[in-house]
């Protein structure tokens, strides 16, 4: 049970709130809370810097998934360090490894300081005392190393043998067995938070369609439920708001692009264990559920739909008519692959006790998304922290209990599901009224935000939930855009995956997770 | 064994006839090529394409010195905000998704230049040396995953890219050419050097995207070097945001000559 007493305001997922109402302690102070918090069941979603007057302030977003909230709370840091707690909370280590890069603040404590992006801070104080003038190579540092006879060391990528993003992979290897996998990412790193500051502005909905490609729609929904309610009361006489009708578009869009990419990694897994019948099958309905998104508004991935006050493109009976036609198709021949695969005794057997997250670990990583699901943890902001349509239409959350590469393929197939149902559903009854669809972006990109206030929102996309924190200064323009790509949260779990299994395995196990590169990087 | 042939069956035989019978459907709201009907910009003094545009794709209204605005496609990110902001109607997107081309000045189409002077095929010598095949070493250095995504999708059974010859390899050794998506971060400078340098000469490069082209939305940011063209030669310019699958098709066909210049 959360202690009611804690220093945190609660906030809304979706709303705004102003910054003088969020207590402000110090960094001893938001520490300990965010220990009180997080040991009686509350989870980190976000956890960040902003640059204030007179130096950097912590912001922490925390969700009771339990009473449907979220909590915030601040912290100026006076001195150059703050206290970590990554050791007793593993969740926060990498957001306090990336406070530590973005500021130079020093998390007192911290079990593996690493850099995260190989990049310069903000603030011209590096965290590690690099000289300015000193390069700072990608993937560069330390590795953890396991020592020993025949212990060997295996370094895979940046650049990877298939068209994929790239990344660092370290393991260490004890013949096939994996003892330790360590991952180093940063080398997609674009600098879109950097970006972000001083806007909004035109290009801030690309960065956001952007930051993670595969996802356009969870991160641009998070953009514009954060502009939105920055937006909706500043006093200068407009407000933006998505009517139900856009909200409804808005989640069968969303719920087309978990299809597509649920669909398309199922047969990936399939691929990676030897079965093509169902590898060549999904790829191939994969797209056709990207040409719904195509349908629905021009792009295979959803750009240019979803809009601050609306979406772009409404959606006719006509459209409406073909988009459950092509649902229909391709449900059937989803299924019938997806069936073929999990009910072949061979793949079973690949995928069964492969690369497993158990309750405890994935509890203690914070995961999300059908990641921590598949781990037995029933979280899914479309239930917990609804927002828009799902508020009056939910979604059943799939779980199951195994945590390994068959639960988390288990976990896709039951959402492919799901969301086929909920776009019948929305389809059938979509909400009369204006679509906001001669909205441009030009017009809806408001000039001033209301000032010196949060916005926070959570947005559950195909690999889990996207968070995006708002944070405006005096002047109502962005002091501090935060997001965390639920690759975020779950990049540790492939590490942990990986420890006792085969190094042959790792295409299956990282399949099972399929991670975003650039959305941890952004 | 019974089941995957009876579920085979039922699928059925699915890879598209392209480019020899007729080019898969696009949904009517997709964006191809746009065209701006020059002749209503003569006495507009608005500007409103130009700064609707957050890429700067359309330039030469607010200084004056075109008669027109003048379109980059290497910088559009086809969100059709142009489109929606002209207060004439002029600027509409078509169909058309043939949009690849050989030199990055052909992307630029000044006012009322409606045609795209498309990809022609390899030098004959070039030709010759890779005889019927093309294999690519995809690299992504700041990709959002949409571009190599896509390039992706030529694979599998719709397309059946193999079917032309065309294939992606894991390693810049069996590489004819380099396929680069992104913006080019900072971060992978050296490895899409390394990976460059490890592919036999000659060979070809081509930038797949708006973000390889130009930076895209990402043009100005500290963190990246803007597009291939800062580092490497560039043989075929693919944009989009990302590019259709097609899109991307129709330019490697016409660079190895299987679709002839002119034609289609």
């Amino acid at each position: 049970m959360m202690p009611e007493a804690l220093p945190l305001a609660a906030i809304g997922n979706g709303r705004a709130r102003a910054l003088r109402e969020i207590p402000l302690l110090d960094e001893t102070g938001l520490a300990l809370a965010l220990r009180e918090a997080l040991g009686s069941g509350a989870r980190l979603a976000s956890y960040f810097g902003l640059s204030a007057e007179g130096g950097t302030e912590l912001v922490a977003v925390l969700a009771d998934d339990e009473r449907n909230r979220l909590l915030a709370g601040r912290a100026r840091v006076s001195g150059p360090a703050f206290p970590s707690i990554a050791s007793d909370f593993p969740q926060a280590q990498l957001f306090e490894r990336e406070i530590a890069e973005q500021f130079g603040l020093v998390p007192e404590g911290h079990p593996w300081l690493k850099r995260v992006r190989y990049r310069r801070s903000w603030t011209g104080r590096d965290a590690w005392g690099l000289d300015e003038a000193e390069p700072i190579v990608p993937g560069s540092g330390e590795f953890y190393r396991v020592e020993g006879e025949q212990v060997h060391e295996v370094a895979v990528g940046p650049v990877h043998a298939g068209v994929i993003e790239p990344g660092h992979f370290r393991f260490q290897c004890h013949g096939e067995r994996v003892f330790h996998l360590e991952i180093a990412l940063g080398y997609q790193h674009r600098g879109i938070e950097e970006a972000m500051i001083g806007g909004p502005r035109p290009r801030s909905l690309h960065y956001a369609e952007t930051a993670a490609g595969d996802s356009t729609i969870a991160h641009a929904t998070c953009y514009c439920m954060a502009i939105e309610a920055l937006a909706s009361d500043s006093g200068e006489g407009w407000a933006l708001r998505s009517s139900a009708r856009a909200q409804a578009i808005g989640a069968v869009a969303l719920e087309l692009e978990r299809l597509a990419n649920h669909v398309g990694d199922l047969g990936a897994i399939a691929g990676d264990v030897g079965f093509l019948p169902s590898a060549s099958f999904c790829g191939r309905v994969r797209g056709d559920f990207l040409n719904m998104s195509e349908l629905v508004c021009g792009s295979r991935f959803g750009r240019g739909l979803m809009r601050p006050g609306g979406i772009a493109f409404d959606l006719d009976e006509e459209t409406s008519a073909e988009l459950l036609r092509r649902l229909e198709a391709a449900e059937r021949d989803a299924m019938g692959a997806i069936n073929l695969m999990l009910g072949d005794q061979s793949v079973l057997a690949r995928l069964e006790g492969t690369g497993t997250v158990p309750r405890e670990i994935a509890l203690e990583l914070g995961l999300v998304g059908p990641a921590a699901r598949a781990s037995g943890l029933a979280r899914d902001t479309r239930f917990d922290q609804s927002s828009g349509i799902y508020r009056l239409a939910q979604i059943p959350v799939s779980t199951a209990q195994t945590g390994d590469v068959l639960a988390r393929a288990l976990v896709r197939r039951l959402e492919v599901q799901r969301s086929i149902a909920f776009i019948r559903e929305q389809l059938g009854s979509l909400p009369a009224g204006p679509a906001g669809e001669a909205q441009n972006q030009a017009e809806s990109v408001p000039g001033r935000l209301i000032s010196e206030s949060i916005a926070v929102a959570l947005c559950e996309g195909w690999r889990g939930e996207a968070c995006h924190a708002a944070v405006t200064d005096a002047s109502g323009r962005l002091a501090r855009y935060k997001i965390v790509d639920p690759s975020f949260h779950n990049w540790p779990a492939l590490a942990y995956a990986m420890r006792d299994e085969e190094i042959s395995d790792f295409p299956l196990c990282n399949k099972s997770f399929n991670l975003s590169y650039c959305g941890h990087d952004l | 064994m019974i089941r995957a042939i009876l579920e085979r069956a039922r699928q059925g035989y699915r890879t598209m006839s392209f480019p020899k019978g007729e080019s898969p459907a696009m949904s009517p709201r997709y964006r191809g090529r746009s065209e701006i009907a020059a002749s209503s910009c003569r006495d507009c003094d608005s500007h409103d394409c130009e700064r609707a545009c957050s890429t700067g794709a359309i330039t030469g209204t607010r200084d004056g010195s075109a008669s027109g605005p003048i379109l980059d496609l290497g910088r559009c990110l086809f969100c059709a905000d142009c489109e929606r902001a002209c207060p004439r109607g002029a600027i509409a997107f078509t169909q058309d998704y043939r949009l690849a081309v050989r030199e990055r000045e052909a992307l630029v189409l000044g006012p009322g230049q409606k045609e795209l002077k498309l990809a022609s095929a390899l030098e004959m010598k070039l030709k010759r040396l890779l005889g019927r095949s093309l294999k690519l070493r995809q690299v992504s250095a700041g990709g959002c995953n949409a571009c190599e995504a896509d390039a992706n999708v030529l694979t599998t059974v719709g397309w059946d890219l193999g079917r032309f010859g065309i294939q992606f390899v894991a390693s810049p050794r069996h590489a004819d050419g380099l396929l680069l998506t992104g913006p080019v971060t900072r971060n992978m400078e050296l490895a899409l050097r390394k990976t460059y340098d490890a592919i036999c000469d000659p060979k070809i490069v081509i930038a797949s995207g708006a973000c390889a082209i130009s930076g895209g939305p990402y043009d100005g940011s500290p963190e990246i070097l803007g597009g291939v063209q800062a580092l490497l030669p560039v043989d075929l310019y693919v944009p989009g945001c990302p590019p259709h699958p097609l899109t991307l098709l129709d330019g490697l066909l016409r660079l190895v000559g299987r679709i002839e210049e002119g034609s289609r």
